[in-house]
């Protein structure tokens, strides 16, 4: 398997207030991955831990701060401006929300014959709505059933596969998914998350699949990442790190899911953090003020990327049982 | 658990609250909640499951008797026991009802964000609540019942001197809870508690209902669309589709047994860890509360459609070990079998 995009010591720095009191927050820090051909990797982890904004940064919405993202391609880049057109040819969003990816105003066809005009991907009327009837039927609908509506009148599940479709038009190589069944109702999410599969089976698209939901996450995806405010403090394959969870965090996380099954219910208690600010500004291991198994050397520095078997693991507990 | 405690403390008749819209000078009718009976009991957690748009939050609210236009309540009662008496709560007067509230029931809407004063330091919240319900006490008096209140439910008192924005999510809405059982009440309705939470935080916030339930014996009235939560915390679950309720029972059978099908789709398409067979989800989509199709609701997206789904809903039945489903299939006997 070849990567398809190779992320480097991501970095991405805010910062908040005057230039007297100045805040610094570190959303991404120092994140590395790759993401494969024909692949669905799945980055989770709870909100404002910086899976947003990687997907951003990969999108050329937010400045990097440092690091790199290379896409893979045969040909080299020249400029940025082809960069850019090569990379929204390439790359394409589905956003969390289809009511708000879409103006309830337009009609939707309306976003894929201008897709296809800004593309330059058909030179006739006739040969625009062949395509846009082609990536309609990849996701199950068709051109009659869309032509003429407008957003409201879809349901919100109808309405993610015409946003799905819409991304296909350009016969992308990596979809970037946020978080893109939240706001789908519970008897159709599984239809979303099917269709990841087929597209990665049958068109070879690559899903990055950003979501806080571990369970969609094991059931879609081949590998992924757990993210902690900035951190990616784990990362492998996805049946690894779910079913054996190294780092306590993602142990944590793991346990934390209520489970479908009324005969496994909660029994331990759990400990919350009250500031989140300070966990961003710590220094050493970013868990170690809620870690059950904290030493004295995650308070002061913090752990590099250990390689366990397949795993990735940001832990000081795991430094003697390293493998290279 | 003793007889006594598992009498019923809320029960509806047929109940119907309708939306009334007028749009355009021609009127549009939205069935939110259409026909529902419910008998729920002492010292339990029952929760209601569904689709959003399914008329879940609706029914919350005529539980409440929060029915303001253009909602209307077209058909039915609301009966809470009190002291031994059934109060017909439609028929109460506004301040009737202003003393059940917090009282006797208590809401916990949705957005933990817009039910606390953004202006207001907590305390503040705290004291309003507790002056319009107790007389002849001073602010130093509601200051300690307050810090008291907080300290038992394990949550730090010196929230009480923040403002709503400088809480995290997951605070506030443990706040808001824990300000819903301040005067400890029968009951406690929660419309979607968890939603917009981080899985840890969830389960601290799950943590903590489950606490005040226990604690005060009293009954949680949950609504949520994450079956895991469902499977957590509940005692009874009902599955509510397109305004009616369809199936009722106890959890273990909900999950281990449903026998409607919108209810098997809904436990069959859910994703479990350690198993990555494919899952399907129904067909179809939700009808539209105000264009009902005829006989059950279900019937467009159902695999095991019969003729006289299309024409006749199907009154709710009683299965063995107290499980109730409204599905002609049941009915037929089809079913039957598996319960």
């Amino acid at each position: 398997m070849s990567a398809l995009l190779e992320i480097r010591n991501l970095k991405k720095e805010f910062a908040f207030g005057s230039i007297l009191s100045r805040l610094r927050i570190t959303a991404v820090d120092d994140v590395s991955f790759d993401i494969n051909t024909s692949e669905i990797f799945a980055l989770a982890g709870e909100s404002g831990c910086g899976k947003t904004t990687t997907a951003r940064m990969i999108l050329g919405f937010e400045e990097i701060t440092a690091g790199s993202i290379d896409h893979k391609r045969s040909v080299a880049p020249t400029d940025t401006r082809r960069d850019k057109v090569w990379l929204s040819h390439g790359v394409q969003a589905i956003f969390q929300n289809p009511f708000e990816t879409f103006n309830p105003l337009r009609p939707v066809e309306r976003y894929f014959f201008e897709t296809v005009r800004n593309y330059k991907l058909a030179d006739s009327d006739g040969k625009a709505r062949t395509m846009v009837d082609e990536t309609l039927r990849a996701v199950g609908l068709s051109f009659e059933e869309v032509s003429g509506r407008y957003p409201s009148e879809f349901s919100g599940g109808q309405l993610q596969r015409v946003s799905i479709a819409r991304s296909l038009l350009t016969s992308p190589r990596l979809l970037i998914a946020d978080e893109p069944v939240s706001m789908v109702d519970a008897s159709l999410r599984m239809s979303i998350v099917n269709l990841f599969k087929q597209l990665r089976d049958e068109m070879h698209v690559s899903v990055l699949y950003i979501t806080h939901d571990l369970a969609t996450a094991y059931y879609v995806s081949d590998r992924i990442g757990i993210m902690f405010r900035g951190n990616l403090i784990e990362l492998g394959v996805v049946e690894d790190v779910l079913m054996q969870p190294k780092h306590p965090y993602t142990q944590l996380l793991r346990e934390s899911i209520p489970e479908a099954d009324p005969n496994r219910r909660w029994t331990e208690r759990v400990s919350l953090s009250d500031i989140e600010h300070e966990e961003y500004m710590r220094k050493g291991c970013r868990f170690a003020g809620r870690c059950p198994k904290a030493m004295e050397i995650c308070r002061t520095d913090l752990p590099e990327d250990l390689r366990i078997g397949s795993v990735m693991v940001k832990c000081h507990l795991y430094a003697g049982e390293c493998n290279d | 658990m003793t007889d006594k405690a598992r009498n019923v403390v809320l029960r509806t008749e047929q109940l119907k609250t309708f939306y009334i819209l007028d749009a355009f000078g021609c009127e549009k009718v939205v069935k939110a909640v259409n026909g529902v009976d419910l008998e729920i009991l002492g010292n339990e957690v029952y929760s209601i499951a569904g689709e959003s748009g399914c008329g879940k939050t609706t029914l919350l609210k005529a539980l409440y008797a929060a029915v303001e236009p253009p909602l209307r309540v077209m058909e039915g009662k609301v009966f809470y026991a009190r002291k031994g008496d059934e109060l017909d709560v439609y028929a109460l007067s506004k301040e009737q009802k202003r003393r059940l509230r917090w009282d006797h029931i208590s809401y916990v809407p949705q957005g933990s964000m817009s039910v606390l004063n953004p202006v207001a330091r907590l305390r503040n919240s705290y004291r309003d609540f507790l002056e319009s319900h107790s007389d002849g006490k001073t602010r130093k008096d509601f200051l300690r019942i307050a810090r008291r209140h907080l300290d038992e439910l394990g949550l730090p008192s010196k929230v009480l001197n923040a403002y709503p924005h400088q809480l995290s999510g997951g605070m506030r809405q443990r706040v808001t809870i824990a300000l819903a059982a301040l005067l400890g009440p029968r009951i406690m309705i929660a419309d979607e508690p968890t939603t917009a939470l981080d899985v840890v935080v969830q389960r601290g916030v799950i943590q903590l209902l489950k606490g005040i339930q226990e604690t005060l014996q009293n009954t949680i009235i949950m609504v949520t669309h994450d079956m895991g939560v469902h499977a957590n915390v509940a005692d009874r679950i009902g599955i509510m589709y397109a305004g009616k309720m369809i199936e009722e029972a106890i959890a273990d059978r909900i999950f281990g047994q449903p026998l409607h099908p919108y209810t098997q789709y809904l436990i069959n398409s859910l994703p479990r860890f350690g198993d990555k067979t494919m899952r399907q989800s129904a067909p179809g989509s939700p009808p539209s509360l105000a264009d009902l199709p005829d006989g059950c609701p279900f019937h467009p997206r159902c695999p095991q459609v019969m003729q006289r789904c299309r024409e006749e809903m199907p009154r709710m039945k009683t299965m063995p070990g107290k499980h109730r489903v409204a599905c002609w299939l049941v009915e037929g006997g089809v079913n039957e079998r598996i319960a």
